[in-house]
């Protein structure tokens, strides 16, 4: 990121007359000031949500799996199907910060923040619905190889489910840590501003002793350059081992070798619905035009337009390939996808996410705000609807016809749903309240290369910075000669 | 300006013409009746070799055993047992078509491949023009030299899909009427698996291609002479169409002309496959023309942090490349479903220590070579691990085509060396020939700036 130069076709990334004083003030605005009354109508729906969920969950486990809408057929649907949209949305935090770093991309600064705080928020929800299903979730720790003394009582390590606890944890923690190297800088940054002791005492253990020095920036760069490196595979190994919990199977529908790199896909483009819906809301009410530009809802957008036809390309191969193959339980999976009892799910699926990303081919619309918020939602349940349909529909007729069944959620499970959906943002409302949630250390480094102050200073030939003594006596001059 | 120098065009020449030898003697040394394949393998048996030949052909390998359908059945095995005369007369006839397709084979192969090359580099030239990444301008008109092959290589190649389609081998077996004849899976694929549409798709695909190729020049070109950014942004346009085109045709393409020499077999993934293939090698070849180029005093411009990044794409794209082949390989492997398994079976039997060979040196070996950041700078370090990829590469494609059409009686020798040579020079003739027809580094891109100031 040396390269300074930036040809005069890019548009600057932070907006306004921004010097490095604003960045600060801007950003720690929302964690210096109080809560306004939205916030606290908000974050009340998202608690009460919550609550219900977490009754439902105890429901659940005192009363038994079986207040699930669950059947002999259907063994895995509205759960597997949670967990997986889920762990999607985690995906486009560690995508914007790692490998768009890799791939030098700043318009990141402005989103990567949040990005992974939802990366980090999702995953917890993912988490839950695994250990819920285990029906005794004391015994989570079960699928963990440690010694013990129940004799054969062992994890099994053929199984693609193990896979996904080492995948999964792995993630969430390089996240984590990710997500927190990031942070220390701007932590310190609301430490050292901070009045009351109390507030600072926390951020300073928050910053774990930032100091700013030179050294300190330099173990920055290179260990957020490090994590970078390992948090790409990463991202990449987590959807494509919970592909493999349906891949490896036999199952007509499930056992498709394009699963990894589509459900990859699919994840980002999902990630990135949801950092569109949060973000279009966030910039608004935290004031962050200026950093979060139409500009970068318009990038997110393209990502979306591409991932969008990325799983519409595997949409359609997999229904060629199921043709092609010869295979007859094969064709009638896809057959009974499109016209079975389920199409309705299906065609929802296909608008959704291959149709509807379509329209942001057209700038009007991709810069649009109301239009990207709009499809951002649109996105997020269509992606919920893909999981269902690969799951249900697949599942709900199998190879004995007279198993043949249909799967209904019952209250239970929609309620553990809607509880997930308010933890998630009660994580994030609270997260918003108390983060620095850009991360203006890195905004700062690309101002005097990408802000709008610094491109027209260049632009009409001015000095970029001049030095406070200077224009003091410039200041006084001019007192003077007006006298 | 470069010159295309007189030391290269003879050295391109030459291959082309000992490559083109070495294939006539190739196809001229085929058996022409089942005695004369019989008396070949017979007398490379008295090498001391086993008797190998006594295994199932390639094609009756493919087992298929789904309800309503025929059941083949192949295998040493069952060979002995049961129906010898029918059978053992099916076998020679099939010996000598395996024999027959060696050196059309190893041409395809070569063909193949050299077209491979000049697509991956295409797709990645219209992913930077879509992207207005800053870094590649200087890059492009070495890419645009690139994809030139696109016109005479994919002549050829539809050449060889018209011969072929013509009975002049039995590349693909499902265009045998006699085969389709007594195979229900074949007859249920006819809608897909017909001449006409093959060719008709073949043609389409080498339309799309070339058609951006030749367009994105001249937009490119006009470039220089522009005083508003008129064809930038158009060229900006067209090369997003194009990649929507590309995603569709390029996985269509692996179907028709390479999954389908396979015609029992099938895999959702193998397009995508396809191309981390494709785009890996065509990488790969931009940074040995760039190296090559700045070895002449040219593109100075081009700076460290170029071959840096070049050498970075080399590296993910081939840890990419490795994660589909894994992901292919791990889940038919799992499943073991007969239908599916098949593939491997062969690839593992008859093609043991090439086919892991070829993953060990996809993988491993740029993994190693290039892990070190400073190693990515080094351009005589990129150029060797480039060779590595590129041969590794080869060897990809050779594992996608052989097993299925000459089976175990494919091997690397004279004629597919040929068929190498012919096509490498090929390429260096025409790539060099456009490199040396136009300014090496693009004026007036709006970006071009940017690129020049690079610094990683």
């Amino acid at each position: 990121m040396a390269s300074h130069y930036e040809a005069p076709i890019r548009k600057p990334l932070v907006e306004g007359d921004k010097g490095y004083h604003d960045v600060t003030l801007d950003i720690v605005a929302p964690v210096e000031g109080k809560a306004n009354k939205s916030w606290w109508i908000v974050f009340s729906i998202a608690l009460v949500a919550f609550l219900w969920g977490l009754g439902a969950i105890v429901y659940t486990v005192s009363t038994g799996i079986g207040t699930w809408g669950l059947n002999k057929t259907v063994g895995w649907a509205w759960d597997i199907t949670n967990f997986v949209w889920w762990v999607g949305i985690g995906h486009a935090g560690t995508l914007i910060s790692a490998v768009l770093l890799l791939f030098r991309q700043k318009w990141r600064m402005a989103v990567n923040r949040s990005a992974e705080a939802m990366t980090i928020f999702s995953v917890i929800q993912a988490g839950l619905f695994p250990i819920i299903h285990m029906g005794r979730p004391w015994l989570a720790y079960w699928v963990v190889p440690i010694p013990n003394q129940y004799g054969s009582l062992w994890v099994n390590f053929n199984s693609p489910l193990l896979w996904d606890v080492f995948a999964i944890s792995t993630y969430l923690s390089v996240s984590l840590v990710f997500w927190w190297t990031g942070l220390l800088p701007d932590f310190a940054m609301i430490r050292d501003r901070a009045v009351k002791p109390f507030q600072k005492k926390i951020y300073s253990l928050l910053s774990f002793g930032w100091s700013g020095r030179a050294k300190d920036w330099q173990r920055f760069e290179e260990v957020s350059l490090v994590l970078a490196g390992l948090a790409t595979p990463l991202v990449l190994s987590v959807h494509t081992i919970v592909s493999f919990d349906f891949a490896t199977s036999v199952i007509p529908g499930w056992h498709t070798t394009i699963f990894p790199p589509y459900f990859v896909a699919g994840a980002i483009f999902s990630g990135f619905a949801m950092v569109n819906t949060l973000l279009i809301i966030m910039r608004k009410v935290s004031n962050l035009e200026a950093y979060i530009t139409v500009q970068h809802i318009e990038l997110m957008n393209i990502v979306i337009m591409i991932t969008g036809s990325i799983v519409g390309c595997a949409y359609i191969t997999e229904l060629f390939m199921a043709w092609y193959s010869g295979v007859e339980y094969e064709q009638y999976a896809f057959l009974n996808r499109a016209t079975g009892p389920y199409a309705w799910a299906y065609w929802a699926m296909m608008t959704c996410n291959v149709f509807s990303p379509q329209f942001m081919w057209f700038k009007r619309l991709r810069t649009s705000i109301m239009f990207s918020f709009f499809i951002s939602i649109v996105v997020n349940i269509g992606m919920w609807f893909e999981r269902f349909v690969i799951i249900v529909t697949s599942l709900h007729r199998d190879y004995l016809p007279s198993s043949w069944t249909m799967f209904s959620p019952t209250f239970v499970d929609i309620s553990i749903f809607i509880g997930t959906i308010g933890f998630f943002f009660v994580l994030f409302l609270l997260y918003a309240r108390t983060f620095p949630v850009i991360a203006q250390a890195e905004v700062k480094t690309i101002l005097k290369s990408s802000g709008e102050k610094y491109k027209k200073l260049r632009d009409a030939g001015l000095p970029l910075y001049t030095m406070p003594e200077k224009a003091k006596a410039t200041k006084a001059a001019k007192t003077k000669k007006e006298e | 300006m470069y010159t295309f120098s007189k030391r290269l065009k003879t050295f391109a020449l030459v291959l082309m013409v000992l490559g083109a030898l070495g294939m006539a003697l190739g196809l001229w040394s085929a058996p022409k009746t089942v005695e004369q394949a019989k008396s070949m393998v017979a007398s490379h048996d008295t090498h001391g070799e086993t008797a190998a030949h006594d295994q199932a052909p390639a094609h009756e390998k493919q087992v298929v055993i789904i309800e309503g359908h025929e059941v083949e059945v192949g295998g040493a095995a069952e060979h002995e047992s049961s129906a010898e005369a029918s059978h053992s007369a099916d076998h020679d006839t099939h010996l000598l078509h395996q024999l027959q397709n060696k050196p059309w084979a190893a041409i395809y192969v070569a063909a193949l491949f050299a077209l491979m090359i000049a697509l991956g580099v295409l797709a990645f030239y219209g992913i930077n023009r879509a992207a207005q990444a800053g870094w590649s301008p200087l890059l492009f008109r070495v890419m645009e030299g690139i994809t030139a092959y696109l016109l005479p290589g994919g002549l050829l190649l539809l050449v060889i899909l018209v011969l072929t389609s013509m009975h002049f081998n039995h590349l693909f077996v499902w265009m045998d009427p006699e085969v389709v004849a007594h195979d229900e899976l074949i007859q249920g694929k006819s809608g897909f698996l017909n001449v006409p549409g093959f060719l008709i798709r073949s043609v389409i695909y080498l339309g799309i291609w070339i058609g951006y190729q030749k367009l994105s020049r001249k937009l490119s070109l006009a470039e220089d002479h522009d005083t508003t950014t008129g064809s930038f942004v158009k060229n900006f346009r067209l090369s997003a169409a194009f990649l929507v085109l590309f995603l569709i045709s390029e996985s269509m393409m692996s179907w028709d002309w390479i999954m389908s020499v396979d015609p029992h077999w099938f895999s959702t993934l193998f397009g995508w496959y396809v191309f981390a293939s494709l785009f890996v090698s065509g990488i790969t070849v931009i940074a040995m023309v760039t190296i090559y180029l700045k070895s002449k005093g040219l593109l100075a411009e081009v700076n460290d942090s170029h071959i840096h990044d070049l050498a970075k794409f080399m590296f993910g794209i081939s840890v990419f490349w490795t994660y589909l082949w894994f992901s292919q390989f791990m889940l038919i492997w799992y499943s073991n479903i007969p239908e599916e398994v098949t593939y491997f079976v062969t690839r593992i039997e008859d093609f043991k220590v090439g086919y892991f060979g070829m993953v060990a040196m996809n993988f491993l070996l740029p993994l190693l070579l290039l892990m070190n950041s400073d190693y990515k700078r080094l351009n005589w370090l990129v150029v060797i691990t480039g060779i590595v990829i590129l041969v590794g590469h080869y060897f990809d494609v050779y594992h996608m085509i052989m097993p299925a059409t000459v089976g175990d009686q494919a091997s690397f020798g004279l004629t597919e060396l040929a068929a190498v040579a012919f096509f490498a020079g090929l390429f260096i003739f025409v790539v060099f020939t456009s490199i040396a027809s136009a300014p090496i580094s693009p004026k007036n891109h709006p970006l071009i700036e940017e690129s020049k100031h690079f610094h990683y």
